[in-house]
């Protein structure tokens, strides 16, 4: 568009990324079975964090784009979302229930134990880039709480003496 | 209707209207927040909480929202009952959790919807003692400054900003505690009504930076009913004075054109009026580019003179007032006065005014735009011509959901569920343009060509409409599928204008128009001039045309030009003008600010801008509606009409011896028939309100009187008696809402200091003033000949390409107006000048977007945009910008590639 | 004693039941039987007739929300939705996991014989996101379901289509309320709607749509084989069929069971819960999730869980998963975890749920560390009332949020009390015992 004069947005343009064909490929399956596009918005996002990891602001310019939606609209569904990451992340998510059935078998003494054997706070990334803490709502296995969940993987019964073992396999 | 009972009170209602809406149309006081009359309810803010009775026996009730609460008839309701006054009070408490205790130095202070929210409520002890959340603003651009602390998520801002006005650059971030409203990062916000934003939140997030720039508190704003001079679409608005400087406009609510809302262009383009720029003391030439004062009399007895012994021509102006231009008129001679309108412009504008003399179409108030099932654009780029009536368009298209919601019994207020429901189902929109424009995503279907291509296509539709109607070989898949949605709806609507300078299109929209009246539809027909008193000026039946007034200065046959609020150089190639100027005539110029024209002038005169001065605009409705002075002008700053006045009386002639404006307006009505209901636009000058009392321009917490002017002397000057309005210059008086609409210079209502309070001057929520809304429209509904397919039966020449390139002109919101694009925030926004070509011709010339072209015809070089919608061989060009102000030629032009064109990413680089 | 739910998992010995072991079981007779011999209508009757309520925790009767859809021309252009909620996420709650775990078929048959009862040609199931498990174990499903045209283009031979997807959440409690499920599956923030429309006429993208939580579908597929009499007399109270009940908590054997509704709380946690574990007193509990009102078992042991006798007690069934607060966890402090789950999974749309819920918490917060006034209780429980008040707030979310704390005020006062008294909580030197 050329017409737009002194409102050409210029915000988004020099952030815009190539997003991969697989990327697009998967985002525009998705687009298939919708009554319109911007519905895939948030598959879209998560297939991107599947590739990515995270969703740059370069990486919400560019689904915004294939999307035919403004990357403030995506934005407000992207920051509405507990696991669309808007900032970079460790390669293992460790997301601790903190809910309360897991706070009744003592996921608070557990979530400073955890937090002690990284060496970091809920939110942050350990040095090395091997794991983000973050907490998290109850994951559904609350008759063997407390639990936790790395990357894909459910842990339960968590107990602090077996943190070294879980995170052990996890590179 | 139904009726309610509002603790105890029996009072009439709307069936189907919420109980917000109803209870606020009474003038009760009940808080919100989330709700906005134009928006609709969304519940979210939970301010309005009510009592509802089951029935007569019920007296416990249970809370309810007001605003999503549909009426019933005979529903009992509670605004008073404890429960749901405490409860209003903790919705308050919870806002105030995060809300900063910044009203000292926040720039809603004193007019704040939360503010007076927090009062009404009664929350006055802060119990919660955690820490308030804090977030960084954004750079929002020129126009809006950005505020988050404050923000008490009411998600008005995104209702209005996204939803109502189409905008997608701002939107609710996050979520639960931690709501963010902004862009992904910083930026001007793009949309076009953005300054809406300023008056739609109901405390200090978003707000006026020009303003705040210059900041003054809002109680001690001196205001007066105003129309705006940015186009003529005729929106009423508030200017708001302090220490002599135009400080802000904000919305005058006109029930009929723009409701709630302005375009960015009206609200932020009357910073001219401070202009270092503005011509304060009138002057005579003493040499190249040196002007000396001469002082009133001087300046007075020397037009005098010259009216006394010469040959006198006066050339008025669309942008100044309609008494002005008859003042002018009454003094030169009809036989003498030119309109000020460009020849080619003037044309068009006699053509709508024929048009809608004729009758057979209704011409549409905005809020019938809004209602409008059908809508085909013919040529006009409504958004950067007559934004306002982009806004409305928005609207009608929304007319499907609504119907869709009707259709599924959700309450036409339920705007989430109305949208919801009918996920973006739109109003049959059609848009033929020369360009894609920025409403295009409203639009069912988008068709670009010149004009006379675009007015061929408006030929076929209507003949496919009504086979009587003249045929053009236009027909295609477009024209069918506009003739179809046409002829199915009910309130069709044809929007044109001049903005193509093309006769066609408002031809061929007046026979589209008209062929659906033939039809039985109830057709509007919407045609846009350009500027705030276009036919207003057309109206006054001049005896010369520019190019004739032009010419009888350079033949010599007239010796004196009375150049009167314009700048010739916009109206006529310069070489014209210039031969004119230069023929030796006296050139007089009344102007409020310097320009290429007043360059020229032997004596220059310095007119009032149209905030320090009373007239009357006629709108493109055909209203004329009367603005008064917001302030007394500095120095010797004088209507233009008193200058005349002055220089008549000078003459020693006894005509043009008005005794004051309505003495002026009189004279307008007997003088010119097409005027003779312009008295009936606002009351005389004797009108009182209440117990008698004059109407005050500023509200009755203005402060600093003695203050403000102690640097000159502590002694408060009386204030200056107004003759000729029935306001005063004072906090004395009385501002009911009671007069009539024309005559309120604010809205204020006790407990209610925001523009909130407007509910109080309404007849019903989103109805007319109390007093009845303003203006007089000159057009009858039923004009004596209605519609008549034998009158435009040539559509013009298809386009074909030649030697040169032809350009057509595209408008721009901010720059193409010539008063607007001179205050400075809108400055900022404005364009280079640019030209649209189509990408085989870009390869042609060897030019690319960023280079620059020129051409004998241009006084300047213009930056090259490329856009396949272009037709080969034309271009659009972009008009009326401060640097390249004039009409554009007719004829093709040699367009080249200007190689010492600085690229924009170059221009920006060097800052 | 008859299992529907459970039975095939129980049979297969714990492992998944894949589509032959699930057809084995009687798998898909229910869905062959709907489409192959019965009408729409006839249907929704049958499963009025099974007095079948959602399972989700609101307890709608399944059969009349089916009722609401508009059908033939009534229903206009454009297809209608079946969305099965599977975004199990209220703390405490974890029966639909297991179902769909172990047993994937049962859902997609309950799925397909909803979808044809309200004319759906296209179903969701909304899984939550860090159900990876379920999703693995339910993508294998749909595939093994599709390969034997139980899905697709005309299932059993017939001319029912039916799409079926999995779309995986992107993770917000509130996404659990229908409509926000809704706006989630268009691709929105997850905000709730307000009704009317109600989803059965305008839901997904606007189009008729029905919600149903993942147990209620499970329940349909046995109630077509074997008719609403027999799933009727499966209930020993007012309420019909089996139900999914659960505890968590300091029990020697936490853990699912699939009972006839109506059991007692008393043998939920006494005999299948195995009693209380390490001599720990039962203080109180949550009957059905966070969101539900605290009973106590000097008064409610021996109430039948079903959707009157809870109600009746001032709680509510939820979703019939308990969670159980032992005499070592404060009632302070755990209605601060609470109150912080609610605040976090505020959507922030309404003022009292977005301002009012952090301030509950950051007032038990300040209590639960010895800086709370009694005055800090008055405004709980006053906040508490205007913000619990169905109606009050946009949502249930908010009324969901101050069932525990005004039950917590209620049962445990003298807690909160002591707290204030001693400026210090009392259970301090006691948190972590095991």
């Amino acid at each position: 568009m050329t017409t737009a004069g002194a409102n050409e947005a210029v915000s988004g343009a020099d952030l815009i990324e190539t997003l991969s064909e697989s990327e697009v490929a998967k985002i525009e399956a998705e687009c298939a079975h919708l009554p319109d596009r911007q519905s895939a918005a948030i598959d879209a996002l998560m297939i991107v964090q599947e590739h990515r990891g995270w969703v740059s602001d370069a990486s919400l310019f560019a689904i915004a784009r294939l999307l035919g939606m403004s990357a403030e609209a995506l934005d407000a569904v992207a920051t509405f979302y507990n696991r669309i990451y808007r900032q970079p992340v460790g390669r293992h998510v460790v997301m601790l229930c903190d809910s309360v059935s897991c706070y009744v078998m003592g996921a608070d003494r557990l979530a400073e134990q955890v937090k002690a054997h990284f060496g970091i706070d809920f939110g942050e990334t350990t040095p090395d880039g091997r794991f983000t803490l973050l907490p998290i709502v109850c994951l559904g296995a609350c008759d063997h709480a407390p639990t936790m969940l790395v990357g894909e993987e459910l842990v339960t019964d968590v107990e602090a003496d077996r943190l070294d073992d879980i995170f052990a396999r996890f590179e | 209707m139904a009726t309610i009972f509002v603790d105890g009170e029996r009072y009439e209602a709307k069936a189907g209207q919420n109980v917000l809406e109803a209870v606020l149309s009474q003038h009760l006081d009940l808080p919100y927040f989330c709700w906005h009359p134009a928006m609709g309810s969304v519940g979210a803010c939970r301010q309005c909480a009510i009592v509802e009775y089951a029935d007569e026996n019920d007296d416990r009730g249970r809370l309810a929202m007001a605003c999503i609460t549909s009426v019933r008839d005979g529903m009992r309701i509670s605004i008073e009952a404890p429960y749901a006054a405490e409860f209003r009070t903790s919705v308050i408490e919870w806002l105030m959790e995060n809300h900063p205790h910044d009203c000292p130095v926040c720039e809603e202070g004193g007019e704040c919807h939360l503010q007076d929210m927090t009062v009404m409520t009664g929350h006055s002890q802060r119990r919660y003692r955690g820490t308030k959340r804090t977030w960084r603003n954004q750079d929002l651009g020129p126009f809006i400054g950005h505020e988050m602390n404050r923000c008490i998520t009411c998600y008005r801002c995104v209702r209005f900003y996204r939803d109502y006005a189409g905008g997608t650059d701002l939107d609710a971030m996050g979520s639960r505690g931690r709501m963010y409203f902004g862009r992904v990062g910083d930026g001007k916000l793009e949309n076009e009504f953005s300054g809406n934003l300023v008056e739609v939140c109901p405390t200090g997030v978003f707000t006026d930076r020009p303003f705040s720039s210059q900041y003054t508190r809002k109680w001690d704003l001196q205001s007066a009913p105003s129309v705006c001079p940015g186009c003529a679409v005729g929106c009423n608005i508030f200017p708001s004075e302090r220490y002599g400087d135009l400080k802000r406009v904000h919305n005058r609510y006109h029930g009929e054109i723009n409701g709630y809302f302005l375009c960015d262009r009206g609200r932020f383009g009357s910073h001219f009026v401070n202009d270092p720029a503005r011509i304060r003391n009138a002057g005579a030439r003493a040499g190249d580019d040196v002007f000396e004062a001469r002082g009133v009399d001087a300046a007075v007895d020397a037009l005098g003179k010259m009216l006394r012994d010469r040959k006198v021509i006066g050339i008025g102006s669309p942008r100044a007032s309609v008494e002005s231009n008859f003042a002018l008129r009454s003094l030169v001679g009809r036989d003498s006065f030119c309109n000020g309108l460009a020849d080619a412009e003037a044309d068009l504008i006699t053509l709508a005014l024929d048009i809608h003399g004729r009758g057979g179409a209704r011409i549409p108030t905005l809020s019938d735009v809004e209602t409008a099932d059908a809508v085909l654009v013919l040529g006009e780029d409504v958004l950067n011509t007559a934004p306002r009536v982009a806004l409305s368009m928005r609207q009608a298209a929304r007319g499907r959901a609504l119907e869709m919601g009707s259709e599924a019994a959700i309450p036409g207020w339920q705007d989430a569920g109305i949208r919801g429901h009918a996920q973006g189902r739109l109003s049959p929109v059609f848009l033929a343009t020369t360009l894609p424009t920025r409403i295009d995503d409203i639009a069912t279907a988008t068709f670009h060509a010149t004009p006379a291509d675009i007015a061929r296509t408006g030929y076929a539709v209507a003949h496919r409409l009504d086979g009587d109607f003249a045929e053009s070989d236009a027909a295609d898949e477009f024209v069918e599928r506009v003739a179809a949605a046409l002829g199915e709806a009910k309130r069709p609507l044809v929007v044109s204008g001049t903005g193509s300078a093309e006769p066609g299109v408002i031809e061929a929209a007046a026979n589209i128009a008209w062929a659906l009246r033939a039809r039985g539809a109830d057709p509007a027909l919407l045609i846009a001039p350009h500027e705030a008193n276009s036919f207003g000026a057309a109206m006054l039946d001049a005896g010369l045309s520019l190019d004739g007034a032009l010419e009888a200065v350079r033949s010599g046959e007239a010796d004196t030009l009375v150049v009167m609020e314009n700048d010739l150089y916009r109206r006529a190639e310069s070489a014209r003008v210039d031969a004119a100027l230069a023929a030796g005539a006296e050139v007089v110029v009344m102007d409020s600010m310097e320009n290429a024209t007043g360059q020229t002038a032997n004596l220059v005169l310095p007119a009032a801008a149209y905030a320090e001065c009373n007239g009357t605009f006629v709108n493109y409705e055909g209203r004329a509606q009367r603005f008064y002075a917001v302030f007394e002008p500095g120095g010797e700053i004088a209507p233009s009409w008193v200058w005349i006045q002055r220089a008549a009386q000078a003459a020693g002639r006894s005509d043009c011896a008005w005794s004051g404006i309505d003495d002026l307006v009189r004279a307008c009505a007997d003088g010119v028939p097409a005027l003779a209901a312009m008295t009936d636009a606002a009351p005389a000058a004797d009108y009182r309100a209440e117990a008698d009392t004059r109407i005050p321009r500023q509200p009755h917490r203005y402060s600093g009187r003695t203050a403000m002017r102690a640097d000159v002397n502590v002694h408060e000057p009386k204030p200056t008696v107004d003759d000729e309005t029935p306001f005063s210059y004072s906090m004395e008086g009385q501002n009911t809402g009671r007069q009539p609409g024309s005559t309120v210079p604010y809205v204020w209502s006790p407990g209610w200091n925001s523009n909130q309070s407007v509910f109080k001057f309404q007849q019903e929520i989103n109805g007319s003033l109390s007093g009845g809304d303003p203006g007089a429209r000159l057009i009858g509904p039923d004009g004596p000949n209605g519609a008549d397919s034998a009158c435009f039966r040539n559509p013009p020449a298809a386009f074909a390409g030649g030697d040169g390139i032809r350009l057509f002109p595209v408008h721009a919101i901010f720059g193409s107006d010539e008063l607007s694009a001179r205050s400075w925030p809108v400055a900022s926004c404005s364009p280079p000048p640019y030209v649209v070509l189509h990408p085989e011709d870009a390869r042609e010339l060897g030019v690319e977007a960023g280079d620059g072209v020129k051409c004998d015809a241009l006084s300047a070089s213009a930056a090259v945009r490329i856009d396949a919608a272009v037709t080969r061989g034309a271009a659009a060009c972009v008009v009326g910008l401060p640097g390249l102000p004039e009409p554009l030629p007719s004829e093709p032009v040699a367009l080249s590639r200007d190689p010492d064109f600085p690229r924009e990413a170059e221009i920006i680089a060097k800052g | 004693m008859d299992k529907p739910l459970t039975e095939r998992i129980g049979q297969n010995g714990g492992q998944v039941v894949d589509i032959d072991a699930y057809e084995a079981g009687g798998g898909y007779a229910g869905a062959r039987k709907a489409l192959t011999t019965m009408t729409p209508e006839e249907v929704i009757e049958l499963v009025k007739d099974a007095n079948l309520r959602g399972r989700g925790g609101a307890g709608f009767p399944t059969g009349v929300k089916w009722g609401f859809v508009p059908q033939g021309d009534a229903a206009g252009t454009g297809p209608k939705y079946l969305v099965c909620n599977a975004d199990e996420m209220e703390p405490g709650t974890f029966k639909d996991r297991y179902l769909m775990t172990f047993d994937p078929h049962l859902l997609i048959d309950g799925v397909v014989i909803a979808a044809y009862a309200i004319g759906a040609e296209r179903a969701y199931i909304f899984l939550r996101g860090e159900y990876f498990e379920p999703f693995r174990a339910l993508e294998r499903a749909i595939a093994e379901a599709a390969g034997r045209k139980y899905l697709g283009d005309g299932i059993f031979g017939g001319e029912f289509n039916l799409d079926l997807r999995l779309h995986r959440s992107a993770g917000r409690y509130i996404c659990g309320e229908e409509t926000a499920l809704l706006n989630a599956l268009e691709g929105k923030r997850a905000q709730p709607r307000l009704k009317p429309p109600f989803p059965p006429a305008s839901g997904a993208w606007g189009r008729p749509t029905v919600v149903n939580n993942v147990e209620t579908l499970c329940c349909v597929p046995a109630i077509l084989r074997n008719g609403a009499d027999w799933f009727r007399a499966l209930g020993l109270t007012d309420d019909a069929g089996t139900k999914i009940y659960g505890v968590s908590g300091r029990v020697n054997n936490p853990g699912l069971w699939e009972l006839p509704m109506g059991t007692t709380i008393r043998e939920i946690i006494e005999t299948h819960a195995g009693g209380m574990r390490n001599g720990h007193k039962l203080r109180g509990l949550l009957p059905g999730g966070a969101s539900t009102d605290f009973l106590v078992p000097e008064e409610h042991l021996d109430l039948p869980m079903d959707y009157g006798s809870i109600a009746a007690a001032g709680s509510r069934m939820g979703t019939g998963t308990m969670i159980l607060m032992d005499d070592s966890i404060c009632p302070v402090d755990m209605s601060r975890n609470l109150q912080h789950f609610f605040a976090q999974e505020s959507c922030g749309f309404c003022t009292p749920c977005r301002e009012g819920l952090p301030w509950l918490e950051e007032l038990l917060t300040d209590i639960e560390e010895g800086r709370g006034t009694l005055e800090d209780i008055d405004i709980l429980e006053k906040n508490g009332a205007f913000i619990g008040a169905p109606g009050n707030t946009f949502c249930l979310h908010a009324a969901g949020a101050i069932e525990p704390l005004q039950s917590a005020l209620k049962y445990f006062r003298d807690d909160f009390e002591a707290h204030v008294r001693e400026g210090r909580c009392p259970y301090r030197e006691r948190k972590g015992d095991g």
